[in-house]
């Protein structure tokens, strides 16, 4: 399928057929006071010129960075049959061409994504993505919010700040009133969350493991959630899922995921990707575009759009949602990050981060001063608590290479004094003891 | 296919009277109009609805649409075998798929009976 724009002649073509003779007389309507006087474009340049430009302005960025910065995205190993295999001309385009009859391979590859991320939440439904964890956030929200017909929404305040700043915006001009419950100490308050949930929650929102790093298990509060008829979100890290309680095995009514973490590079904030999964009861709600198998006349296998009847092309006015596509090149990413590593192999990167971030902990934490937020277990990232603030600890690391982590002052007020630090499979013991004896140093 | 002994709503649904007992569905023209049903969604037991309000919805294989309560009451009955074989909704739409009953609060007012029923479905189908 080739993806190229409008050739002079095509151009020629389809004005003729319209009956005008050029580009400028088709738009003669509009008056030249009504246009825009400029679009501030340079003139263009030679490729070379491009690519020594691009060069110049990509040299800039400083790659050799030793980081421990998580905070909802991580730096993990990508194999490289990722790039490898999702840069064939067939997947290697921005647009995501949905019709059955052109685009069997596509529509497999979206089914083999849902299956795989469903699988790894323990979910029963997925859709084909959506575009980063946050909005997945916001579409679970209003899933809840449609299927109960209430508007009160319980969010934990140890759900990662970034996305509850993105469900603040997005809900801006919606009748919908959040119901924050603090952090402890960067844990998580079950059973203030317990005591929110009445008959009027539409939703409970959760994260594991939460935005300081503590693990837990919600059994208990979605069972709680369940009783009152309110649907239980959570949203997950996808790496560690591999190993920690599912979604699906704690009773979420749907489980959210930044994917961002599976074969996706940081690359400055995006494209990311949107996890959305569910239980079969919820997938009458669920947003954008769901791939099914089916059979053709003649019983051959075939992957097919499903659930269509409450997208906007169809009924507008009564859609779910206004998304009409998904992240489909960066689903396919995942897809083929988590096939290349396998169950194991997925197991081993797992367990090898939350390895390293334990050492880190413990150098760092040996350091007069230095203490733990959090009690309790975590994974690849945990909150520690600097005699100082925290903001200069960071300027001074960062400026002789080693980035220490994420200041949580700067979403929490009384954590002037906290970092969040994350390790994953690519930091190395040595790292970790340049970066304590940096601290060390910097504290004195 | 418009029995003379119900009433009818100009959405297109039909109620069966019984004391204060209504027995609702969607009628066979609604049924033809919207094609092979894939999921029908209805309210729960103890629901209340207002006359014209809108109460779940069905699914098609062509499109979505809302159906609305003809009239004011509480639900006290779902046909929940409709959760699995929507197409009793094509098959039998005044039999086995019936889709709700309302314990009635007050009159049912503003429903159409067979005659006029029949002259809507009419200038619709035109």
């Amino acid at each position: 399928m080739p993806y190229v724009p409008h050739t002079e002649d095509e151009v020629r073509e389809m004005l003729a057929t319209i009956g005008v003779d050029s580009v400028e007389a088709l738009f003669a309507e509009i008056t030249e006071d009504m246009r825009p006087q400029s679009f501030e474009l340079p003139e263009g340049l030679s490729e070379m010129e491009v690519l020594t430009k691009l060069e110049a302005m990509a040299n800039k960025n400083a790659t050799d960075r030793v980081s421990f910065l998580g905070a909802g995205f991580y730096d993990h190993y990508i194999p490289a049959a990722v790039d490898a295999l999702t840069m064939r001309g067939e997947f290697y385009t921005a647009y995501t061409p949905y019709q059955p009859e052109a685009s069997q391979g596509t529509l497999q590859a979206i089914f083999e994504y849902q299956t795989a991320v469903t699988r790894l939440l323990g979910m029963e439904c997925s859709n084909a993505s959506v575009y980063d964890g946050g909005t997945a956030l916001y579409e679970a929200l209003m899933m809840a919010v449609r299927k109960t017909k209430r508007r009160k929404v319980i969010v934990s305040e140890a759900l990662n700040p970034i996305y509850r700043t993105m469900l603040e915006s997005y809900t801006s001009n919606l009748d919908i009133e959040f119901v924050t419950i603090p952090h402890k100490n960067g844990m998580t308050d079950i059973d203030g969350l317990m005591a929110a949930i009445d008959d009027s929650t539409a939703a409970l929102l959760v994260q594991n493991p939460n935005f300081f790093g503590s693990i837990n298990d919600f059994t208990a509060l979605f069972a709680a959630a369940k009783e009152k008829k309110a649907v239980s979100i959570i949203s997950s890290y996808p790496v560690l899922q591999t190993l920690l309680k599912t979604p699906g095995a704690m009773g979420a009514d749907i489980a959210v995921a930044e994917g961002q973490s599976l074969g996706l590079p940081l690359s400055f904030g995006g494209p990311y990707l949107g996890i959305m999964t569910c239980t079969k009861k919820m997938v009458r709600q669920m947003p954008g575009r769901i791939v099914g198998r089916t059979e053709d006349s003649k019983g051959r296998t075939g992957y097919v759009l499903t659930l269509q009847a409450r997208e906007q092309h169809i009924r507008r006015q009564k859609a779910t949602s206004n998304i009409c596509s998904n992240q489909s090149l960066c689903a396919l990413r995942a897809l083929v990050h988590m096939c290349a590593l396998g169950e194991l192999g997925m197991k081993r990167a797992a367990r090898v981060s939350i390895e390293r971030a334990h050492i880190c902990a413990e150098r760092l934490t040996a350091i007069e001063g230095v203490e733990m937020l959090t009690s309790g277990p975590f994974g690849n990232e945990f909150a520690i608590k600097l005699p100082v603030n925290t903001f200069d600890v960071i300027a001074k690391l960062t400026a002789r290479g080693y980035v220490p982590g994420f200041p949580l002052g700067k979403y929490y007020d009384d954590l002037e004094d906290g970092l969040l630090v994350a390790c994953t499979e690519k930091t190395s013991e040595e790292q970790i003891g340049i970066f304590a004896e940096m601290l060390r140093g910097a504290l004195k | 296919m418009i029995p003379e002994d119900l009433l009818y709503s100009k959405s297109h649904e039909w109620v069966m009277v019984e004391g204060d007992i209504a027995t609702v569905g969607i009628t066979h023209f609604a049924q033809e109009q919207l094609g092979d049903m894939t999921f029908i969604e209805l309210p729960e037991v103890g629901d209340t609805f207002e006359a014209g309000s809108e109460m779940g919805s069905v699914e098609s294989v062509k499109a979505a649409s809302e159906i609305y309560a003809p009239v004011t009451g509480e639900i006290v009955e779902v046909n929940e075998a409709l959760e699995d074989a929507p197409e009793m909704v094509n098959e039998e739409p005044y039999g086995d798929g019936w889709m709700l009953k309302f314990k009635i609060k007050g009159e049912p007012e503003g429903l159409l009976d067979a005659e006029a029923y029949t002259a809507v479905v009419e200038s619709e189908a035109h």
